[in-house]
């Protein structure tokens, strides 16, 4: 096999590759939508942030509009603390309201926005103060089963 | 007369097993020297180009039509599960998670065992054999630099382009089943894949899965070619070896690494 | 001031384990510039003596003293440059089975030296003239009878004019014209190059008519050394029979047995 035409195949050969795994990493994978976006970030604390995951979608009106980059614990006032990237082309109001949602039923968890009415907009590093923590579904269990009992109780 | 009843061998187990830890531990050993002379080959990079072209080029054509085939199996299977519980529209997700995850690390991995792993085996057995490699140390050429160790990066160079042109081409299979064929949605196919597909966690992961394989399938490959008696039956013998112990090498670290990458997810 | 020998072995013995001796107290000398014969029926211990001299093996008593160099005392890179001073023919030429006969010759001048491709060019076509194949420097060694295979395996050993050139069972297998080619080839090299040869071989008559001096080995054990002459003129059964090719005598025909009359239940 002549030098150069083995030089051509192999050279093909990592081009195929490496083009396959960029293929991969944009298409297939997410690293295209918000590797290079511009965000800024805003935080919302919750009581119970129940299965939401750093990565996860921030949605208003079902369309993503950013990504939860870290989950924290704030020891003073004994809350999660989300931090989200915001997409810096989508403004919201002061008054945001923020959300833990699932998606489905028993699907993963997301932070959904409600715009509130106000005229100023949230900026860089503000947080949300209307927040509404996830659904735990122990809780709800707990909460029907006491239900169940309380009404069944008085009757006996 | 009080004689031993038992039949069993137990000085030949023993034996036996005393000789594989020794035989272990030679592998390493072998392992040690390929790395340590490598230098040889990234000096003539010609070498590695060459063995490039024996392992990773002529390895294409079994990768893409496998990959393609698996695909397009996924996507029916894939389909037909889904179906029941009513989520055609996450097939996209199913194909390409199995793909990336596992499926295009592992079985790109194991055909390259069988297609250049056993190709090198019988190579360098081979080249045992009719004392070519004895006539390189004659020539004071090292024989582990010079033809060792270029096979060797070759395989760790090429196993992760063979993992990710698999996945790439069983995407497209499982497109070209789904969407095409059957008809599922093609705008839900590709957005749900790529909200799931993460680029960190399962991509960069596949990526890390074929390099350990890469790196396990050529070294045994290689150390069953150059260990084999050099007979006949020998070379034959170590290129079963080879396909055998890749393969069990290959499925035993999926599963450490899968259980060490996808612990939270 | 370089001793008159090329290479001294001295008291040497190799085993591979306790129970099988394979050379036992051997002393010999090979004198600069002469071509000397080894000896011996299959299993003597010949190529194992090649080995040592090489440095492949180590002799597990004794020492081997090969251009006033120690072989023990050698390091790997010690070693790598005592071998660039050596060729060794091997028994079936141990070509490179992807490689031309030309890159096959080439390949030492390539590996060890920064010689530009003219000059290498020229080298080659040299050597493969001098074996007499330089019409098939294109050819790949899956074409050439075995007769070539070994005259190519020849001229890439001396690729770098060696002072020592060994050849391990040279004319085994080969046909009559073939095998004059070579045993001409081992006499003119060594004069030509100026270098010092040895032949392991058991061609009795080919070795006798070319080589200056004869080492015969029996069961690892050095039994008798001389000239051809002496050889051949020797009484001793054991060189007797080797040099005219008895069918009996101390070597015996029947391998260790029963009594033939035992086996046939005759008595």
């Amino acid at each position: 096999m002549e030098r150069s035409t083995l030089d051509l195949w192999v050279g093909l050969f990592v081009i195929a590759g490496i083009g396959a795994l960029t293929i991969l990493a944009l298409k297939v994978g997410n690293m295209g939508s918000f590797a290079g976006s511009d965000t800024y970030r805003l935080s919302a604390q919750f009581t119970n942030i129940g299965g939401l995951k750093p990565r996860a979608a921030v949605k208003s009106a079902g369309v993503v509009v950013g990504r939860v980059a870290e989950i924290t614990f704030d020891n003073d006032k004994f809350m999660g603390k989300v931090v989200m990237n915001i997409e810096k082309r989508y403004k919201f109001p002061k008054d945001t309201s923020a959300s833990i949602l699932t998606s489905g039923l028993l699907g993963e968890q997301y932070v959904g926005l409600e715009a509130g009415a106000d005229d100023a907009m949230l900026k860089d590093g503000d947080s949300i103060k209307l927040t509404q923590s996830a659904v735990v579904l122990e809780k709800l269990i707990g909460q029907f089963l006491y239900n169940k009992a309380a009404e069944g109780g008085p009757s006996k | 007369m009080f004689e031993r009843g038992s039949s069993i061998d137990v000085r030949g187990i023993g034996r036996h097993t005393i000789e594989s830890v020794l035989r272990l531990g030679y592998a390493a050993r072998f392992f040690a020297m390929t790395v340590m002379h490598s230098g040889t080959s990234f000096r003539r990079p010609r070498l590695i180009i060459r063995e490039l072209y024996y392992s990773g080029v002529l390895s294409l054509i079994i990768i893409l039509v496998s990959g393609l085939f698996v695909g397009m199996v996924l996507g029916f299977q894939g389909y037909q599960t889904l179906k029941t519980y009513g989520s055609e529209s996450a097939l996209g997700v199913l194909v390409a998670l199995s793909l990336v995850r596992e499926l295009g690390p592992v079985v790109s991995a194991l055909l390259f065992a069988s297609r250049a792993g056993s190709a090198m085996t019988a190579e360098i057995g081979l080249m045992k054999t009719t004392e070519q490699l004895s006539a390189m140390e004659m020539m004071a050429v090292d024989p582990i630099a010079r033809v060792v160790a270029p096979r060797f990066w070759a395989g760790v160079i090429s196993m992760p382009l063979l993992a990710a042109l698999f996945s790439a081409m069983g995407v497209y299979g499982g497109y070209l089943i789904g969407v095409v064929l059957i008809g599922v949605d093609e705008g839900s196919f590709w957005s749900q894949m790529q909200s799931a597909v993460d680029f960190r966690e399962d991509v960069v992961n596949g990526v890390i899965k074929s390099f350990v394989f890469g790196i396990a399938v050529t070294w045994i490959a290689l150390f069953e070619g150059y260990d084999a008696p050099p007979t006949a039956e020998g070379v034959s013998g170590a290129t079963t070896r080879t396909v055998v112990t890749s393969s069990l090498a290959i499925l035993g670290l999926d599963f450490i690494l899968t259980a060490f990458m996808f612990r939270g997810v | 001031m370089a001793s008159e020998n090329l290479v001294e072995i001295s008291g040497v013995s190799y085993s591979y384990d306790q129970r099988h001796p394979v050379l036992t107290g051997i002393d010999m000398v090979i004198p600069r510039g002469k071509v000397v014969a080894i000896m011996g029926i299959s299993g003597s211990g010949k190529t194992t003596l090649l080995r040592l001299i090489g440095g492949v093996m180590m002799p597990t008593r004794g020492r081997v003293t090969v251009d006033g160099e120690l072989t023990h005392e050698l390091d790997r890179d010690g070693l790598f440059r005592l071998r660039r001073r050596m060729g060794l023919l091997f028994q079936f030429g141990a070509l490179f089975t992807d490689l031309s006969v030309y890159d096959n010759v080439a390949f030492q001048m390539r590996e060890h030296t920064d010689l530009p491709a003219e000059m290498i060019n020229d080298m080659v076509m040299m050597k493969l003239h001098a074996v007499g194949l330089r019409g098939a420097h294109r050819l790949m060694p899956a074409e050439l009878s075995g007769g070539m295979a070994r005259r190519v395996a020849l001229a890439r050993a001396i690729a770098l004019d060696p002072k020592l050139i060994m050849y391990d069972e040279p004319f085994t297998g080969l046909d009559p014209i073939s095998l004059g080619v070579i045993r001409n080839l081992v006499r003119k090299l060594n004069d030509a190059l100026g270098s010092t040869s040895i032949v392991v071989t058991h061609d009795v008559q080919e070795a006798l008519d070319i080589v200056d001096y004869v080492y015969y080995l029996s069961e690892g054990v050095m039994v008798a050394h001389g000239t051809p002459a002496d050889m051949r003129a020797s009484k001793d059964p054991l060189v007797h029979q080797f040099v005219w090719g008895e069918a009996d005598g101390p070597v015996a025909y029947q391998y260790p047995s029963r009594k033939f009359s035992e086996e046939l239940e005759l008595v």
